[in-house]
């Protein structure tokens, strides 16, 4: 098979190209290795490994003709520069973590070369996972591979997992692991016309995950299908005892939840989500995937999500807060940058601020204030017992439907330099994926419409633990759609 | 609640972060309009609500007190910016 038909395949062809031995894992490793060299203008990696990957491809064909395959051999994987990988440069896209080498493997990337994985590379991100356009990178923007039609200015690939988003989509990887805490997984997938799936809370562990706010990361699977975000997450997922927080249950066969029927399924409409300035494309593409399941067999209803606007603030205070505190541990002293100075307080402050840029600072700052005395318990506190009461409106809304239907992002990707330099502005990016971040509840971006020639994806949100239903779901809308347009740079492709 | 210079100087202290004078106005500023933004929070009646920490149902797990993992000094001495003697070096703090 040519380079670019290779490329071309999702996860799940792959893997079956791989077992009926079409291709070896080594031809599709370099044709991989060749796209990332071909997609370079991007910036999507920030450390790409290809002798690491053709090692890893050369021991998964060895395992294929013993007939002894993992899950995921032979598939080329990504890796969002968040998670540490032992020996392989990690940086969080902070100057902070200048030449930091973990000597600990992440566990979901553990798991993922256990299965038989292939390690592609690290990819670019927002500095510490702090942003909604991967323009805070210490490593530079990374380019949408979308443009404009008939014009040719850069696009950002939204964020944090921009550099993720965007390799998946010009196909200089088959698949990506990401994070979302805010929305950063499903926002980019949105705008790089991809599938982004944040898991529940505690599906996947977040050890050996670059800490951002502890209680709102999610690992989770970047892809070009639907059915490819559940291969992954099955591999991704899974109780880990080095994680207090990561769930003791089961993991299902999520792809086996593909069952294409969602007859007499209940799909809730929150009103609140119809957003003053909202395109019109948005809330028609919006509208749509509600007709597509009505026709499908779903009853599909309006329901209400009264602190839905509250959400945003919310997310505000508590993200900020538990960044300030994970992040107190760079300190000039164990790891990455240091700036020398005569004291020690000298030190910790001229290394900080040499070493966090500027969204990153202004994070730590807040998130200082709102804990600090005197204001604990009227930002902090009062952010918390909003969350609470978030988090319960949704458990009421699932006692009356089965998942809930809304858009990602109030827009489609923005030009690099075009968005405002008011960090709210920014923030607002967020409204319609931080609710779900705040519930900890399962949540998927699956592209469905242009706008303006651009991508843009719905969101189909679940009840905790059931991603199955979000993933049968986003299938049937995935199908319907028959979203096939491709971004203008691809790196199968020939010149 | 705007946040002046001298409450912003000492927020930087705090998190130990070097700020600038000439920076300090502008990025109170700053801080301050997201202060202001979040504050909508307070048109929310969230009395008698229990904060959440986390949306985790289980308490925190509890495991045997053994020795599962250690003895790698070196591997972990070697992230540092300065070591000697199988120690982290760091400016002198005490007079």
């Amino acid at each position: 098979m040519s380079d670019g038909s290779l490329l071309a395949l999702s996860l799940a062809e792959a893997r079956d190209g791989l077992v009926g031995k079409s291709f070896s894992a080594r031809e599709l490793a370099l044709a991989y290795n060749d796209a990332i060299a071909r997609a370079e203008p991007l910036n999507a990696y920030i450390t790409p490994t290809p002798d690491r990957a053709l090692a890893m491809a050369d021991a998964a064909d060895r395992r294929l003709a013993r007939g002894e395959g993992l899950p995921l051999d032979g598939i080329p994987i990504a890796v969002k520069d968040l998670y540490c990988t032992k020996g392989v440069l990690t940086t969080a896209a902070s100057h902070i973590l200048d030449g930091f080498r973990p000597p600990y493997e992440s566990t979901v990337t553990e798991k993922l070369w256990q299965a038989g994985a292939v390690m592609l590379g690290k990819t670019n991100l927002d500095e510490f996972a702090m942003g909604s356009s991967n323009m805070t990178s210490y490593y530079g923007p990374v380019e949408n591979p979308w443009r404009r039609p008939g014009d040719n200015r850069p696009l950002v690939p939204g964020g944090s997992s921009g550099g993720s988003a965007a390799a998946v989509a010009a196909r200089a990887a088959l698949a990506a692991t990401g994070t979302d805490t805010g929305g950063s997984i499903r926002q980019p997938a949105s705008f790089c016309g991809i599938v982004g799936l944040k898991p529940s809370y505690g599906r996947c562990s977040r050890w050996g995950v670059v800490a951002f706010a502890s209680s709102l990361d999610h690992p989770g699977p970047m892809t070009r299908t639907v059915r490819d975000a559940a291969i992954m997450l099955r591999t991704m997922a899974g109780h880990d005892p080095k994680d207090s927080t990561s769930a003791p249950l089961p993991v299902p066969d999520f792809e086996a939840a593909l069952t294409g029927d969602v007859r007499g399924l209940r799909v809730g409409i929150p009103k609140e989500y119809r957003h003053d300035g909202m395109r019109v494309e948005i809330e028609a593409a919006w509208h749509d995937a509600g007709q597509w399941l009505r026709e499908a067999g779903a009853e599909v209803v309006e329901i209400t999500l009264p602190l839905t606007k509250h959400a945003l603030p919310t997310y505000y205070i508590i993200a900020p807060a538990e960044a300030s505190s994970n992040l107190a541990r760079y300190d000039g002293v164990r790891f990455g940058l240091r700036v020398e100075a005569d004291g020690l307080e000298d030190m910790y402050e001229l290394t900080r601020a040499a070493g966090f840029g500027a969204e990153v600072r202004r994070r730590v700052l807040i998130g200082t204030y709102v804990l600090s005395a005197g204001y604990y318990e009227a930002y902090y506190l009062k952010a918390q017992r909003v969350r609470a009461l978030i988090a319960r409106e949704f458990a009421e809304a699932f006692k009356n439907v089965d998942c809930i239907l809304t858009p990602i992002a109030p827009s489609a990707a923005f030009g690099i330099g075009e968005q405002s330099d008011d960090p709210v502005e920014m923030y607002l990016n967020d409204v319609f994926t931080v609710p779900a971040s705040l519930a900890g509840v399962p949540a998927i971006s699956v592209p469905v419409g242009l706008l303006e020639g651009l991508p843009i994806g719905v969101q189909i949100i679940g009840r905790a633990f059931d991603e199955e239903t979000v993933l049968r779901v986003a299938g049937v809308l995935e199908s319907v759609a028959q979203f096939q347009c491709l971004p203008s740079f691809l790196a199968g492709d020939r010149a | 609640m705007a946040l002046d210079k001298a409450a912003l100087a000492h927020i930087a202290a705090l998190a130990r972060i070097r700020v600038s004078e000439a920076e300090l106005d502008p990025l109170a500023e700053e801080l301050s309009r997201i202060l202001s933004w979040v504050e909508q929070l307070n048109q929310v009646d969230t009395a008698g609500v229990k904060p959440m920490a986390s949306v985790a149902a289980t308490g925190l797990p509890m495991r045997g007190d053994e020795v599962s993992d250690g003895g790698r000094r070196d591997e972990i001495l070697g992230s540092a910016p300065r070591t000697a003697r199988g120690f982290f070096i760091v400016p002198k703090a005490v007079e």
